[in-house]
């Protein structure tokens, strides 16, 4: 069995049995939902119908009804695009990257990082789709055979490297994420009195049978899955930045974006994750599972991966100066200065500054200053890919074609429809759904629990 | 041969053996057990489907089929039943007709598809102004304009021509019975047949009276030719025999006379050591200004006095002048020391329509010995002969009740002329002979539709050499009737139109069908005029003029009125028009106030960049003597004098139809007969939006446009100095753009290579090429909002750069950090240098826009061209992105369906679908489109040389903007063929790729544009 030194803080605070795991985690699949999931879960389904609306809208009349033009080609589209696939990377990251770096915390948290960013990755997905002019054609992007010729996609663009990378990292998160389900459903399947919600459970559980053999495989399955998701996490914002490296426009083409992206990604990922978890230990009552321990955490990988934006955002200045390209030094120069100055600072101060309290203790474990920084990032890293996508493209090589972008009312439409969309998958998800691996925290309550720790301890105080 | 070959199933039937005849008669190789099958009972009797059943299930698809057909959409094409010889349907016809709308005159070829007119080309046979301009290649959606007149009316209701014809005749019989007069009132008049027919009108009708008005009147400065030369016409300038030009706001190369003189002034403009000098002295930035060596700004009402003070400089004169500032006079005496240099070889042109003025100027040409070597007074163009005072007297008379009868033939004064609808009101009987219900036509009794110029036959003499026919191209769409023959009904002539333009040729003694083909023809003439007695007489008067000159009235701020594309407004309701911005302030679809950023200032008058990038202004009122003009909106003008604004006429239609109706302002109303006047403003509440599609106005320091002098050019002709190349330092040494490379070469030796010359010196940005390839692509029209988003379809647009008084080796010099050097650098200088680039899709031949595409929607071609398949782009919008030139369009909205764009899209309307050309595709919602370099022309062009059995001879394939240019800037071919044209062009120390550091290798280059400055 796994033993953790008791210098080390508990996972698991309270008195806890395996059966209060049990309990706690089941309740709120088990019980009336409280009157603040209602309201919530309202709010979002209208965010989402509105969006819903505007997406038909844009279908319907054409790409002209947002705020793009010849020159600004993309903006909102794709700056909410790579946000979302941002944010959709703190799951993987923390149950496959830190399960293969053994980081027992992980598991009260990788249940719901895991389903926000599968949330995340269908929100990201939609941009794709809805920015192309002709979605009903949208099928063209996958290499299927056909009879049109010898019609087939172009292997060079990076936009088909985002099909693919998208599409994979969805389909593994989404294995991953149900594996680690399996044993959590069974558990509610065997606790439901509800006959239907019991079939519903059934179902969901494909029969498992907690067998040892069955716990065996699971546990390799896991792990073979881990390894396969590893590559994903640096791969799909690796390809999503090079949607802009590979490209000829000053301050896309730039060699420093794989990195700075993953880096981002991560960083924007753990801010949605604390910005969820918080609200979902308050009102689920999880304080002991999501301790202060984990949130500090957390906030320190935002902290450390903050940091490294920052750098990146430095050394693209610098290289822009060193190159001595005119049109790379006027396109940064711009950013700071230019007509977009504000996108440009309000990025740096969300995305620079604002972790930098974090080196604090009192402060990264305060839990409404983490709320605050967690959401503040998310909107500097909404501002980074604004700034990186509109402000490139605003003024590129030839000064005749330089214009400015400004979002109508179906632009703003659909990213609230968006948001709206992930609270609502999130909030039905938290319902219906063991927010909690349950059975993987199991397997360090022994160890990790705060009155098993205490009992372990050969010089506590008993 | 191919078919006497007989194939064989096997031997048997090549035997035609007894089983193989079997065989053939027999549908079925096997019998069917058909009888076996439906007379086994019992699987019958087990089965399903009764009989019942499969006579329901047989009745019910019957009936769903045949409903399911009467939903079938029914389009009626009806072929041929006997097929025109002239005609093949998928070939076009072309035809050799005169375009005139009223104020330009040219000899064009019509292109026809299936008897449709769709494309105006400038003429290939040697007649006067052979050039197209961008209204002359507007003109054919013009015939198609949903807007005009279809059936004669008669006090606002429908009637028909025989009573139209029958009320104008008792009317006229009345007039005369009464003592009252009979008017004709029509544009300038030059063509033989109607000046007979109006011959004949005088002769059987005493109290007959023919006045003609311009909308924009040259009345004054034809008094001034008039008593000089004793001709009502002005004369020819020749600026081929020139080397130096000082023009006084005379905008001869886009709108102010009536002769083409774009050809000449590219030609002379060559670069090397002729090459013509220009200097421009004005107060509204002009196209004409733009693209001088030399720019002074002046105010309008100190032109005169600038000419009398050149006069006295150059002669020893000593005239009269008005005060003029010492700076002024310094650049005058410089001018001056450059017409002594050149006397004889100089020309001096004067703009407005001010008889001093243009006096002053005949008089310095003769003193410069000028006259009979550019002034060509022994050919004087007829195109304009508007006479002001002729039409006042005709004014004062209908409101003093003394005219019975009017008849308007082309003329729309109700929309020019101030005062005319009063007068109007007095007439007994009116008639509008015109192409739509305008302005005048609702003030008549009756208006009646004349044809359209392609859908008419008619005579010109723009000159006393030329003759030019007119001909149709195709049947009158509507039930029209030549004017000609309307007033010939008067007089009982009989003749058709066609029959006059038949009777003018016989009577030049020219062959009809040779001068038919050839849309006219020229003919020897020897003029009477002395050219050094209108010397003489000019000199004689000067000392008058100039004291009229001198005494114009000034004020603290005048105002002066130009001319854009749409110009005088006589086809102001063709979207095309509206669509190109204006070459200058590239702000389309408005007229507004141009005005100094100083004066601005002072005035309180803003722009100002919204935050989707579009511009909003200040509204001003005007005030011109006791006339205002309420809400006109003022645009900051770089380039403009100070105390003094433009304002373009042809705008604020309010009967043109749809499109015109509301646009802009009338600056008509404003009454300034001599184009200038003085004014004061007033700062209105409001704003104004702008559809601007320039928003960088300067070229930050980038070499954009390539410039040099011409003594620099001139010293170093390889242009070692001035063209240098970009060039990448790399681990095997320094490398070119090209070699410095990561990609694969495609092959482009084997076949066909397309490239295009763009010579930025030619190039005048008059935008022809524009409205060219516009009505060549069906590049659909979106109207004023979506041209201020920034959305504009053009696959062909002209760039327009300020100079700016800020520079990269001021910076340095004056220790200016970067920020504020590029701050500064975005602000147009005051007096700036204009350069104009046109830019179309590059065609590079290492394309950004080919790799990025997901679905491989646009690939390069094997004769370097980068094609685009509409039907295979899914629209990401990833090429127009990462293309450096921004030259791909995207299709935002259905332009052919969304109602958004009704009113403008020609292609929404049933008359206007007309004008799409059948071999381009009219691209959907949701696709890219950009320059094909008309591939359509180019397959036709190879497709001809083939059934030829030729090879592709040079200069057989152009393209639309390269054949429109009159300046001939643009060169379009195949730098395979040896000796080809833009082989020549590609080889030029001149030429250079636009952005090449970018690495794009673009099939198009451009040739350095040389400025004939003086140190």
């Amino acid at each position: 069995m796994h033993y953790e030194s008791n210098v080390r803080e508990p996972l698991i605070l309270g008195d806890k049995s395996y059966k209060d795991i049990t309990v706690d985690v089941a309740r709120p699949v088990e019980t009336a939902a409280p009157r603040a999931w209602w309201i919530v879960f309202s709010i979002s389904l209208v965010m989402f119908l509105w969006g819903v609306g505007c997406i038909l809208y844009t279908i319907g009349t054409g790409i002209g009804v947002w705020g793009l033009n010849k020159t600004v080609g993309w903006a909102w589209d794709i700056t909410n695009f790579v946000w979302w696939v941002g944010i959709g990377h703190a799951g993987t990251l923390i149950s496959a990257v830190l399960l293969l770096f053994r980081q027992k915390w992980r598991m009260a948290i990788n249940r719901s990082a895991e389903a926000m960013t599968i949330f995340s990755v269908i929100q990201a997905g939609l941009f794709p789709l809805i920015h192309m002019g002709r979605i009903w054609m949208g099928y063209w992007v996958f290499p299927f055979p056909n009879q049109y010729g010898s019609l087939w996609v172009n292997f060079n663009s990076p936009l088909l490297w985002d099909v693919f990378a998208i599409s994979t990292y969805l389909t593994v998160s989404t294995v991953f994420w149900y594996t680690g389900l399996i044993p959590d459903f069974a558990m509610i399947r065997d606790r439901a009195i509800n006959p239907v919600q019991k079939h519903i459970y059934r179902i969901l559980s494909f029969g498992w049978g907690g067998k040892a053999k069955a716990w065996q495989r699971f546990e390799e399955v896991s792990l073979v899955l881990a390894g396969l998701a590893t590559p994903l996490v640096l791969s799909v914002h690796t390809i999503v930045s090079m949607d802009f490296a590979t490209s000829v426009i000053p301050g896309w083409h730039t060699t420093i974006f794989p990195p700075y992206f993953v880096a981002g990604a991560i960083f924007s990922g753990f801010a949605m994750v604390q910005t969820l978890l918080l609200i979902v230990r308050k009102i689920f009552k999880m304080e002991d599972y999501i301790t202060i321990q984990h949130i500090e955490m957390m906030n320190i990988v935002i902290m450390v991966t903050g940091s490294i934006v920052g750098v990146a955002y430095i050394t693209e200045l610098f290289i822009a100066w060193y190159s001595g390209v005119e049109y790379e030094q006027y396109a940064f120069l711009n950013r700071a200065t230019g007509p977009y100055w504000w996108a440009y600072w309000s990025m740096m101060t969300c995305n620079v500054f604002s972790p930098q309290f974090m080196w604090f203790k009192k402060l990264r474990t305060n839990l409404v200053f983490t709320f605050l920084i967690s959401i503040i990032v998310n909107i500097g890293m909404w501002f980074e890919r604004f700034v990186i996508i509109v402000t490139s493209l605003h003024r590129d090589y030839l000064p005749s074609s330089w214009s400015m972008f400004s979002p109508t009312f179906v632009d703003i439409g659909i990213f609230i429809g968006t948001i709206g969309f992930f609270f609502v998958l999130f909030l039905l998800y938290a319902r219906s759904f063991p927010v909690i691996a349950q059975a993987e925290l199991k397997t360090i309550l022994k160890s990790s629990g705060e009155s098993q720790k205490k009992h372990h301890d050969p010089h506590g105080a008993h | 041969m191919a078919t006497e070959k007989v194939y064989w199933k096997g031997f048997d039937q090549l035997a035609n053996t007894e089983v193989s005849q079997r065989m053939a008669q027999n549908e079925f190789a096997s019998e069917i057990p058909m009888e076996q099958f439906l007379g086994d009972e019992k699987l019958m009797g087990s089965a399903q489907t009764s009989r019942r059943d499969f006579l329901k299930y047989l009745g019910f698809s019957t009936a769903a089929a045949t409903l399911a057909a009467c939903e079938a959409p029914i389009i009626e094409s009806i072929p041929y039943v006997v097929k025109p010889d002239s005609l093949t349907p998928g070939m076009p016809t072309y035809y050799a007709t005169a375009y005139t709308d009223g104020q330009d005159f040219a000899s064009v070829l019509v292109k026809t598809r299936e008897g449709r007119p769709i494309k105006i080309e400038a003429g290939d046979q040697g007649r006067f102004n052979r050039g197209t301009n961008g209204r002359a290649q507007a003109s054919v959606l013009s015939l198609y304009d949903s807007a005009r007149l279809r059936q004669p009316q008669k006090g606002g209701v429908e009637s028909d021509w025989a009573t139209i014809e029958a009320d104008l005749k008792s009317a006229v019989d009345a007039s005369i019975t009464s003592g009252k007069q009979f008017i004709l009132i029509t544009g300038s008049v030059f063509s033989p047949s109607f000046k007979g027919l109006i011959a004949k009108l005088r002769q059987a009708h005493n109290n007959f009276i023919h006045v003609e008005v311009d909308a924009v009147s040259s009345s004054e400065v034809l008094d001034v030719w008039e008593a000089l030369t004793g001709v009502r016409a002005i004369p020819t300038m020749d600026l081929s025999a020139a080397k130096l030009v000082v023009s006084f706001g005379e905008d001869f190369l886009s709108a102010g006379s009536a002769q083409q003189m774009s050809k000449a002034y590219a030609g002379s403009r060559k670069p090397g050591k002729s090459m013509l000098r220009h200097i421009q002295v004005e107060s509204n930035l002009s196209l004409t200004g733009s693209n001088a060596d030399k720019r002074v700004k002046i105010k309008p009402s100190q032109v005169g006095s600038a000419l009398a003070y050149l006069l006295n400089e150059v002669s020893n004169t000593s005239l009269a002048i008005a005060s003029l500032d010492d700076s002024l006079k310094g650049q005058l005496k410089g001018i001056a020391a450059e017409l002594m240099a050149l006397k004889g070889q100089s020309l001096v042109l004067v703009g407005g329509n001010s008889g001093a003025n243009a006096h002053l100027a005949v008089a310095l040409n003769a003193a410069l010995n000028n006259v009979g070597s550019t002034v060509r007074v022994d050919q004087p163009i007829y195109i304009r002969s508007g006479n002001d005072r002729a039409f006042d007297n005709a004014m004062a008379d209908m409101s003093a009740n003394a005219v019975g009868v009017v008849v308007l033939v082309g003329a729309n004064p109700g929309y020019s002329r101030p005062g005319f609808p009063e007068a109007m009101a007095k007439v007994e009987y009116s008639l509008s002979l015109c192409d739509r219900l305008d302005e005048t036509a609702a003030l008549c009794a009756a208006a009646a539709p004349v044809p359209h110029y392609l859908e008419s036959w008619a005579d010109y003499m723009p000159t006393a050499s030329d003759l030019a026919i007119a001909q149709p191209t195709i049947r009158p769409l509507f039930n029209s009737k030549p004017a000609i023959e309307v007033l010939g009904s008067l007089i009982g002539e009989a003749q058709s139109s066609k029959d006059w333009v038949k009777s003018t040729v016989s009577a030049k003694g020219l062959s009809w069908s040779q001068t038919l083909h050839d849309g006219g023809a020229s003919m020897e003439v020897k003029s009477s005029i002395s050219a050094s007695e209108v010397a003489s007489r000019a000199m004689s008067g000067a000392s008058e003029a100039a004291s009229t000159a001198a005494s114009a009235k000034s004020g603290d701020f005048e105002i002066a009125l130009y001319q854009k594309t749409v110009g005088s407004g006589n086809q102001s309701n063709n979207p095309w028009l509206h669509e190109l911005p204006d070459p200058i302030s590239r702000a389309a679809w408005d007229n507004y106030l141009t005005i100094s950023a100083k004066d601005a200032l002072a005035l309180g008058i803003v722009n100002e960049t919204q935050s989707n990038g579009a511009l909003n202004g200040s509204l001003v009122t005007l005030t011109v003597g006791d006339i205002t003009l309420a809400n006109v909106p003022a645009l900051i003008q770089p380039g403009q004098a100070q105390g003094t604004v433009g304002l373009a006429v042809g705008y604020g239609r309010t009967a043109a139809g749809r499109v015109a109706d509301g646009l802009g302002v009338n600056a008509y109303s404003l009454n300034i007969s001599q184009g200038f006047a003085a004014v004061s403003m007033t700062l209105e509440e409001g704003e104004h939006e702008f559809a601007s599609t320039q928003l960088g106005n300067t070229m930050m320091g980038r070499k954009i446009v390539n410039e040099v002098s011409l003594a620099d050019y001139v010293a170093d002709p390889a242009g070692a100095s001035w063209n240098e190349k970009p060039t990448f330092h790399t681990l095997e040494g320094s490398k070119t753009a090209n070699e410095a490379n990561l990609w694969a070469n495609h092959d482009h030796e084997t076949m066909h290579m397309w490239n295009m010359s763009i010579d930025l010196n030619s190039c005048t940005g008059c935008g022809a090429c524009v409205i060219a390839c516009h009505m060549e692509n069906n590049v659909p029209v979106v109207g004023k909002q979506e041209i201020r988003n920034f959305r504009d379809m053009h696959w062909l647009r002209i760039d327009r750069y300020y100079s700016s008084d800020m520079t990269k080796d001021r910076a340095n010099d004056e220790n200016v950090g970067g920020i504020d050097m590029y701050a500064q650098m975005e602000v147009p200088g005051e007096s700036p240098e204009v350069v104009f680039q046109p830019v179309m899709c590059q065609h590079c031949n290492h394309a950004p826009c080919e790799t990025v595409c997901p679905v491989g929607a646009t690939v390069h071609s094997r004769e370097g061209l980068n094609h685009m398949a509409y039907n295979r782009c899914i629209g990401t919008r990833y090429c127009a992105n990462n293309c450096p030139y921004k030259v791909r369009r995207f299709n935002w909205f259905n332009y052919q369906k969304n109602e958004r764009f009704t009113s403008v899209n020609p292609a929404q309307d049933d008359y206007g679908r007309m004008v799409l050309n059948p071999d381009v595709t009219v691209r959907s919602r949701g696709v890219m489109e950009k320059c094909t370099m008309c591939i359509q022309r180019i397959q036709y062009g190879k497709l001809e040389a083939k059934k030829a059995g030729q090879p592709l001879a040079d200069g057989a394939v152009t393209t639309a903007c390269a054949q429109a240019c009159d300046s001939g800037a643009i060169t379009f071919g195949d730098v395979n063929t040896a000796g080809s044209a833009v082989q020549v062009a590609k080889n030029d120390a001149r030429s250079y790729h636009l952005l090449e550091e970018v690495g794009t290798q673009p099939s198009v280059f451009y040739q350095t544009k040389v400025r004939n400055t003086r140190a």
